[in-house]
């Protein structure tokens, strides 16, 4: 037999007809939905008067428009509450099972489903959000999909989909201290840019990657999508397995142990072919921190903001970014003034992450002019948090472990930055406005977060260690 | 179910030479609370198309009574970040068909396509040639041809063809809908998970 890939592995598994000419009619697993992609599909289904195809495949959130303080009173902005009550409404009506507000479930949709057991290795999985690309940390193609789309998969459980073509980027060998997964996605997307991924699924593999843990892989995944790329995939093995036992929707008993072995088979054969391959070097990679209005403008925390090159709309797109965060080309980003410090995001909300905030900050001070928001990715992340003791230990620093949600990741809810401010986020986004109008992002890893909330400026956090 | 079907258009064009246009600068993730599909184009390009008192700014282009059109034409990699649909809807709802860029992000090109917003990828030669002619006329035409896969700078003669998927491409021509499509084939669902179940 042909040798194949991962992802031919699983697309192939899933298709129910191809068109000729045209895209693939592609079974869909698991449908993930949230208050703000949602809405316009379910009036779409019922416009056309079908029902819903498959109600048990699709689980619901709330989790965008979200307040991250007293969510147990109803929400004061009267758009947000009403997106969220639609979605309850829906859901209702439809039969589809929603984890809202208030629920012990409830999260940014991208935590709840691997920490349910919803997110299993071999499945294709869609959400009407970019970033569902995380689930590919799991050996599942997960990728995000429009509003049209998400009508589709009401309707028929199918969304038309043309075939990527795949990449493999390699990362191999011994990641320094202080260096995380976020690093290495942020130095992969400053390496490739953020169009380099563009038309391509992305296979993770190599030595560094394989060392990564499931949250570390989730969060290299997550970001698949900031360099264009549809998704990323890393091949299950003994970790993804040992993640996925026991939990709540996964399989159980000699189901999962079946399921597990025809897991491992399908990571990429020998001698599989990919369109494009890179590898990089895991020494050369440090801590990262981005300095422009995309996330592909990355350097190491060491380095200083590079020189304009490139076409004249590059240079004029170089330096309307750097105008809007008032940097300049040369200077060292180390030293740099920050505002706002935030922990979070379907990036960084798991409980490792606030594991590695709150170990960085453990016996310092946050910075008195820094205003830091800790904002776990789920109820459950929060619950783990507080029986691990963590939000003591964050009290005692200064910091508050506030209530779930995507929050200052794009300000849809009341945690905006102000205009003009910095801001070290642990998200995916640095674009213009993306954290609040005129907010200033520089993204980074939880260790970075924590070393700027300590010193309340851009600091190495090799230096703490 | 049906939509507005498309064939040939022949309008002026609105120049956005900024490169990595994302789809939060599209529309700002603080106006998708609508629960309806209609009213995005209010809003499109809202931080730099309005001052923070609210006032238009007068330095973009969309505020530049010379410039006009149902064409919107960007710089390379259009619409990278958020999977968000309303961007193609608030730029289809301001009146745009046509959106022309060097390169386009991927969940865009598929988001215009599925409402009906014709997405054409130029050579950056040619992407350049048109800023110039606008430049130089801002009310100078561009023809796109959908049957023929062509787009023409009409005051030069300049012509380039596009590529499509030509399922894509009928569906655009004849109004169709994918959700009607597949609707039509689902019997064939049905039976391919009875036989993944066995
Ligand atoms: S945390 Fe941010 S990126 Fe993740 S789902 Fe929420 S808004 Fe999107």
């Amino acid at each position: 037999m042909e040798p194949k890939t991962l992802f031919d592995k699983i697309w192939d598994a899933h298709v129910v007809d191809h068109i000729p000419d045209g895209p693939d009619v592609l079974y869909i697993d698991r449908h993930l939905i949230h208050e703000v992609t949602s809405p316009q599909a379910f009036a779409g289904i019922e416009r056309r008067g079908v029902p819903v195809f498959r109600p048990e495949r699709t689980v619901a959130t709330a989790d965008h428009n979200v307040p991250t303080k007293d969510q147990h009173l109803p929400i004061r902005e009267e758009l947000s509450r009403l997106q969220v009550e639609k979605l309850e409404e829906n859901c209702q009506r439809h039969g589809i099972t929603l984890y809202g507000l208030g629920h012990p479930y409830q999260g940014i949709v991208h935590v709840i489903g691997p920490e349910l057991g919803l997110t299993q290795p071999g499945m294709t999985i869609v959400c009407g959000d970019s970033h569902t690309s995380t689930h590919g940390a799991f050996g599942s193609i997960a990728f995000g999909i429009g509003t049209s789309e998400v009508e589709m998969v009401l309707a028929t459980q199918c969304i038309l989909q043309p075939k990527p073509k795949k990449m493999r980027i390699n990362v191999e060998g011994t990641l320094g201290k202080g260096v995380t997964a976020k690093d290495i996605i942020l130095y992969i997307i400053s390496q490739i840019s953020t169009s380099g991924g563009t038309g391509y699924f992305i296979e993770y593999a190599g030595s560094a990657i394989r060392s990564l843990s499931m949250e570390g892989r989730m969060t290299l995944c997550n970001m698949s999508i900031e360099m264009g790329a549809r998704g990323g995939l890393i091949a299950p093995d003994e970790k993804t397995i040992e993640y996925v036992r026991g939990r709540e929707f996964a399989p159980q008993g000699e189901d999962f142990d079946r399921l597990a072995e025809e897991w491992l088979a399908l990571a990429t054969d020998e001698g599989a072919v990919f369109d494009k391959e890179i590898t990089y070097d895991a020494a050369d990679i440090e801590p990262m921190i981005t300095y422009g209005t995309n996330p592909g403008m990355g350097i190491g925390i060491t380095g200083t903001i590079p020189e304009p090159e490139g076409s004249e709309a590059e240079q004029a797109s170089f330096i309307k970014a750097l105008d809007y965060m008032a940097f300049k080309p040369g200077e060292p980003m180390l030293g740099k003034p920050v505002d706002y410090v935030f922990l979070g995001s379907c990036t960084n909300g798991r409980i490792e992450d606030l594991r590695a905030f709150t170990q960085m900050v453990r016996g310092h001070k946050k910075a008195d002019h820094v205003t830091a928001w800790i904002v776990p990715g789920s109820h459950q992340v929060e619950r783990q948090a507080r029986e691990e003791g963590l939000d003591r230990i964050l009290e005692e620093s200064g910091f508050e472990l506030r209530q779930p949600g995507c929050s200052a990741c794009l300000a849809m809810n009341d945690d905006k930055i102000p205009a003009g401010k910095y801001s070290v986020s642990t998200s995916n986004r640095n674009f213009e406005g993306r954290q609040g109008p005129g907010a200033r992002t520089m993204l980074a890893s939880p260790l970075t977060a924590a070393a700027a909330a300590i010193t309340g400026r851009i600091t190495d956090p090799r230096e703490f260690f | 179910m049906p939509r507005e079907k498309f064939n040939i258009l022949r309008s002026p064009f609105v120049p956005l030479p900024v490169d990595n246009v994302d789809t939060d600068q599209i529309i700002p993730a603080r106006f998708l609370k609508a629960t309806t599909r209609e009213g995005f184009g209010d809003n499109l390009f809202r931080d730099w198309r309005y001052l923070p008192d609210g006032s238009p700014n007068p330095g973009f282009v969309l505020n530049k009574p010379e410039y006009g059109g149902k064409i919107l034409v960007a710089g390379k990699n259009f619409g990278s970040g958020s999977s968000r649909e309303h961007a193609a809807w608030a730029i289809y709802d301001y009146g745009f068909r046509v959106v022309m860029s060097s390169f386009f992000a991927d969940i865009f090109r598929n988001n215009a396509l599925n409402n009906g917003l014709l997405p054409v990828q130029v050579t950056p030669d040619f992407l350049e040639k048109i800023f110039t002619a606008s430049e130089q006329d801002p009310q100078t035409e561009l023809e796109v041809d959908l049957p023929a896969q062509t787009i023409t700078l009409l005051a030069t003669g300049d012509q380039e063809s596009f590529d499509i998927n030509p399922y894509k491409k009928e569906c655009l021509l004849n109004g169709y809908d994918d959700i009607d499509y597949l609707l039509s084939i689902k019997e064939k669902i049905i039976a391919f998970e009875q036989q993944r179940n066995q």
